[in-house]
């Protein structure tokens, strides 16, 4: 049926784009109902067809393709093409995407049931999907920008979906500018990648590495760095700004301000992984710079660590899971670190699954709260909405890496990876993991109780209304809730100890610690028993009773213990400082600068002083010689008789030779 | 079928006898039949330039559909007519423009319709004149021409404070055409000929060379305009009503730019190359420095202006770093101008897509001011409650100004910044804060502007675009994502063009 593979890759692109252009300029004439039908189809056609490729790919084991769909252009002798390459990894990330989009438009028809901007909202999810696919199919480095500056788009134009308030307005101008800072580096390591490599080609650079991995560049005469230290740290502000890693990440928790289903599906499940998807996919690069490894993880530990912690203090539903977000994107980037980029892209895939479901059990709560999001007013809500329970529990568990859950596998392996990497960073990066994975507990778990345990908290009149959401909500809860439970020792086998990714991930045998760890390692099962003898298991049950004990047995503790800590606490409600730093030194100084140029530089001094100087100038002149011009005839046969003394008295005294 | 059409003559003259035609016809009491009038010579105009795209032949550098007959013998000055694959793009630009910009002034101007719609028309035939001449006396008559119906739009249909903004613009680009003209004619008095091509040619030594390149550079830089002979743009903007900003950021200042590609380098390139740091230099700071500034506008067309200003830095800077690029190669051990025709190339994209979205961005501007009378930032606020459709435009745009990717705007900053990355890294690293500093400024102003609750009663009462102006808006919005998503027609055409002129402004006259 599907005989000619490159038609189905096109189609997969091309049918949520369509989707994406029928709904958002037709909108109007096809109505809400024809409006999510055609996303619908469109994004269910994509999903399917992933399928296809997957089956063909990874489980018929066909070779990888890599083949181009137009000419961009050709600049000087160069070609610039726009194309694919489908090998394991790109058919992974395929279905990933497209079935967590899928669920988040179904998702969609209940949660903005009442909005007016029902329309366009399908429309920007569509045109995501089509993004984002471009953005991992892609073959070449202009394409990958392409599809990442176009997710970038899109999330600008979702978390400002409510134009109207203040702070969603605020919050994706942010979003999107921090994300150029870090696109600003991006650019920069494509055009590293050029110069070195003579090419934009994934193949051609990929064969090249080798041989650039010995030549060293000039960042400032007497400075010479190697070159692909240089190409990888570049190319990782890019993913630091797009999978929100310390410092960059300051634009996620604000987010927030957009619709929960873009939450789950843009700024959880895959647009925020596109930067550990794009360090994978460059480990033919980063495998040759150890310096560029050791900073991929530390920023990464420390993000996991420390925006972990921020989830302890917040009180809005959905900015606890942003800050747990961001702490499980610091645990991908630091597997990626450690070289384990089969583990770090093996989270991505468990998280996608997991973090989808929590936010879209968040995203239910919220509607049956009538859009509360503050978790001191719910509470005990797991009588109401058993379905919206049971599943958010399944999420919490695979999130704080419960035995047997799907986010256990993946992120057992990374801990492990980083314990034996052996980068000198590895240590600190090793303890923050740890540490990481009792804050994980402990947030997750005090969420989990203030929303569905103890008394209900929220106003006489809510707790009447509070019932289950609809089926359009439910069932997308209930079909992530599967691979949360089941995907993580289904494919840890394959994916991470064995060979899923094959050629697609390319690690240097001295740094190969998941092929170390994978001689240990006896199915899933024995990974599950294996893991009582070691400390994340136990780490993370410590943080679940720690969370049962403060917001269960004792719930003013946590105030009491607030107040104690009263400047720490305010550090980490401050968000360590980020936000007030950026604003008075970035923002602040970006416009003090333009009008110290402006009012100073272009009114003051070439405006004033050379422009209308220089004209005042000869203002003056004319003014001063104007008076020559009196008007009086006197004064002119004056002047003639002076002249013609003048010329007849040189005529005399100057005789012609 | 359009060989032997002298084409070009036509895009030069025809929109001129049809300005003509409706100055003849034209009284504000037959307005009407006035503007229909332009509308139809701006339009059979433009059909009539698209043969000289569809019948270009892009294999070759060689001028293509030339004209030359005797006009003053005497001088030995030729009306000599013909494009390569860097003016053609120009040229069709030009006839595009004047469409879009007879169809915005349809309701709005009421005021001497007429005699503006006239004025267009002149500056379409003179602009193209500009584009297609290869006699230097020729290029000059109609590089000065085209400034008179240029100030007189200025200083008839313009704001409050039109005249100082006229006098000034006037005063600026007439100064620096002066040493042109100067140069132009001591190129004469050498070669004993006006034509262009024959003072490539011409070997020159090294300091008249010198004295050519600053005199030219006096030209060129203020019509581009660079840092620091910029400021006459944004007051020129500020009084300019909405057609006269249109064609003044989307033509005018290519002339600029066209003027280093078609005089400074191919005549000068020894004087070129040993001045690059100079150019360079204007260039990053039009780049950085502007962009801070721009930052900070609270009138959006002086911010449009400003942003201008910064995104001509990426033409020069594109031009310019060739020879950088040679001096690496030839450390490296590459042929000399490897990887050097990205950043030409990138130049003369900027130039094209940047006539597309500085266009589209004073038009959006005009729909407002034509609405409240008002181009203060702060007037504004929640547009997009009341004008979703206008809304939806101004947004792509701004991200076009913005630089994303799948719209023109991408496409010239990203060859430029890839070409001089080649030429030193510090380059394209100040080059490539724009995607910051533009962003910010860019999207700073959609954000107080068209997002946000409604903030005042005269937002409320807006009313969103009409068939009219919606018709201009998808014109534009087809075009930059056409250029952005399928470059490749408009870089083939240059292509042997550009390689041309690599080769001229790398080999020493000296």
């Amino acid at each position: 049926m599907f005989e000619n593979m490159e038609t189905v890759y096109l189609w997969v692109v091309l049918a949520p784009l369509l989707g994406s252009i029928i709904a958002g300029l037709f909108g109007w004439l096809i109505g809400r109902a024809g409006a999510h039908w055609v996303t619908i189809i469109g994004v269910g056609v994509s999903f399917f067809l992933s399928l296809v490729v997957f089956k063909h790919i990874v489980i018929d084991g066909a070779p990888a393709y890599n083949g181009t769909v137009y000419t961009w252009m050709v600049a000087g002798g160069l070609p610039i093409e726009v194309g694919f390459l489908i090998d394991k990894l790109t058919a992974m990330m395929m279905v990933v995407v497209t079935f967590v989009s899928w669920m988040v438009h179904i998702y969609t028809i209940g949660y903005m049931h009442d909005d007016p901007g029902y329309t366009r909202f399908f429309s920007y999810i569509s045109l995501f999907t089509f993004s984002m696919l471009m953005l991992v199919m892609a073959n070449n480095f202009l394409q990958l920008f392409f599809g990442w500056e176009a997710v970038g788009l899109v999330s600008y134009l979702l978390i400002g979906f409510w134009y109207k308030r203040e702070s969603a307005i605020h919050a994706n101008l942010k979003a999107f500018l921090v994300n150029r800072v870090g696109d600003f580096g991006f650019l920069l390591g494509i055009g590293a990648v050029l110069l070195y490599f003579g090419s934009l080609d994934y193949a051609q650079v990929f064969a090249g590495a080798e041989k650039v991995a010995a030549r060293t560049m000039s960042i400032w005469p007497g400075v010479e760095w190697p070159v692909i230290t240089v190409i990888c740290i570049l190319l990782f502000i890019g993913a630091m700004g797009k999978s929100a890693q310390m410092p960059l990440h300051v634009w996620l928790p604000d987010s927030m301000e957009g619709p929960t289903p873009i939450s789950a599906l843009i700024h959880a499940a895959t647009m925020v992984t596109a930067g550990i998807f794009m360090v994978a996919r460059m480990s033919p690069l980063y495998e040759y710079s150890e310096t560029a490894l050791a900073v991929v993880m530390v920023i990464g530990a420390t993000t996991a660590l420390f925006m972990g912690l921020l989830g302890l203090v917040q009180t809005d539903i959905k900015r606890v899971i942003a800050y747990s977000t961001l702490s499980q994107l610091g645990y991908m980037t630091a597997a990626l670190g450690a070289s384990a980029y089969a583990a770090g892209i093996f989270h991505l895939m468990t998280h996608a699954f997991f973090k989808a479901l929590l936010f879209l059990g968040a995203g239910s709560v919220i509607i049956a709260l009538h859009h509360e999001q503050d978790m001191r007013r719910m509470g005990g809500l797991r009588r109401y909405m058993p379905i919206t329970w049971i599943t958010s529990l399944i999420g919490t568990l695979a999130l704080i890496g419960a035995p047997g859950f799907s986010g256990f596998f993946s992120k057992d392996s990374i801990i492990e990876a980083i314990g034996h990497s052996s980068l000198g960073v590895a240590g600190y990066a090793y303890a923050c993991v740890l540490i990481g994975v009792f804050v994980t507990a402990l947030y997750s778990f005090r969420m989990y109780f203030l929303v569905f345990h103890g008394e209900p908290r929220m106003d006489a009149h809510t707790r009447e209304h509070v019932h289950e959401t609809p089926w359009v909500v439910t069932g997308p809860l209930i079909a992530l809730a599967v691979p949360s439970v089941v995907i993580g020792a289904w494919y840890v086998g394959d994916m991470v100890f064995g060979d899923f990714f094959g050629r697609a991930i390319f690690v240097l045998p001295r740094h190969d610690v998941l092929g170390g760890l994978a001689a240990s390692f006896h199915g899933p099962w024995g990974m599950v028993q294996h893991a009582f003898f070691q400390p994340p298991v136990w780490l993370a049950a410590a943080g679940v009773v720690t969370a049962w004990y403060l917001y269960m047995v004792r719930p003013e503790l946590p105030g009491v213990i607030a107040a104690r800590a009263g400047a720490l606490y305010r550090f980490m409600v401050n968000k360590y400082g980020f936000d007030d730093f950026n604003e008075a030194v970035f923002a602040g100084g970006g416009r003090g600068l333009g009008n110290l140029l402006w009012r100073i530089g272009d009114v003051r001094l070439i405006d004033g002083l050379a422009v209308n100087g220089s004209a005042r100038l000869v203002g003056w002149l004319a003014g001063v010689v104007r008076h020559l011009q009196s008007g009086f005839l006197y004064h002119y046969a004056f002047a003639m008789i002076v002249g013609l003394v003048a010329l007849v008295g040189w005529a005399v005294f100057w005789p012609v030779e | 079928m359009f060989a032997d059409w002298p084409l070009l003559s036509l895009v030069v003259w025809l929109p001129i006898l049809g300005g003509l035609v409706v100055l003849a016809s034209g009284s504000d009491k037959s307005a009407v039949e006035a503007k229909v009038v332009a509308l139809l010579f701006a339009i059979v105009t433009f059909l009539v330039s698209i043969p000289l795209f569809t019948e270009f032949d892009p294999g070759t550098a060689a001028m293509q559909f030339e004209e030359r007959r005797p006009w003053i013998p005497g001088w030995n000055i030729y009306y000599h007519l013909g494009v390569d694959g860097i003016s053609m793009p120009l040229i069709l630009l030009t006839t595009f423009s004047t469409v879009l910009v007879i169809i915005a002034g349809w309701e709005v101007i009421r005021y001497r319709a007429a005699q503006y719609m006239a004025a267009f028309l002149f500056m379409e035939g003179l602009m193209n004149g500009v584009f297609a001449a290869l006699d230097a006396a020729l290029f000059y008559v109609f590089w000065e021409a085209m400034l008179i119906p240029m100030f007189i739009v200025i200083g008839i249909w313009g704001g409050p404070n039109r005249v100082y903004a006229t006098i000034k613009f006037f005063l600026y680009t007439f100064l620096g055409s002066v040493f042109m003209l100067v140069a132009l004619l001591y190129l004469y008095f050498q070669t004993g000929s006006f034509s262009i091509l024959d003072f490539h040619a011409a070997r020159i030594g090294e300091l008249p060379q010198i004295l050519i390149f600053l005199a030219f550079l006096a030209a060129f830089a203020v019509k581009i305009p660079m840092w620091p002979v910029h400021t006459w743009l944004p007051d020129a903007h500020v009084e300019a009503p909405t057609g006269g900003s249109v064609i003044l950021a989307a033509i005018m200042l290519k002339m600029g730019g066209y003027g280093f590609l078609r005089f400074s380098l191919p005549i000068t390139p020894d004087a070129s190359a040993a001045l690059d740091w100079l150019v360079i230099l204007l260039s990053l700071v039009a780049v950085v420095y502007i962009g801070f500034v721009a930052l900070v506008q609270q009138d959006m067309k002086k911010l449009i202006a400003y942003s201008s200003i910064a995104h001509m830095g990426f033409v020069t800077l594109g031009l310019f770093v060739v020879y950088d690029i040679v001096q690496y190669n030839e450390a490296a051990g590459q042929p000399a101008l490897a990887g050097a025709a990205i950043g030409v190339e990138g130049a003369v994209v900027q130039m094209i897509s940047h006539g597309f979205i500085s266009g589209a961005l004073f038009l959006c501007v005009g729909v407002l001011y034509d609405r409240l009378h008002s181009r203060q930032i702060a007037d504004y606020g929640g547009v997009v409650n009341t004008m979703p459709m206008f809304a939806a435009f101004m947004v792509l745009f701004a991200m076009a100004n913005a630089g994303l990717p799948g719209t023109s705007g991408f496409v010239g900053e990203f060859m430029v910044i890839l070409g001089s990355f080649r030429a030193n890294f510090w380059y394209a690293f100040l080059a490539a804060l724009t995607l910051i500093v533009g962003a910010a400024y860019t999207l700073w102003m959609v954000k107080r502007v068209v997002f946000g609750d409604v903030t005042s009663d005269k937002v409320a009462a807006l009313k969103d675009i009409g068939a009219r102006e919606f018709l201009i808006l998808a014109l534009l919005a087809v075009a930059v994502l056409a250029l952005g998503l399928y470059p490749a027609p408009l870089v083939e055409v240059m292509d042997a063009s550009v390689a041309r002129l690599l080769e001229q402004m790398t080999r020493t006259k000296l």
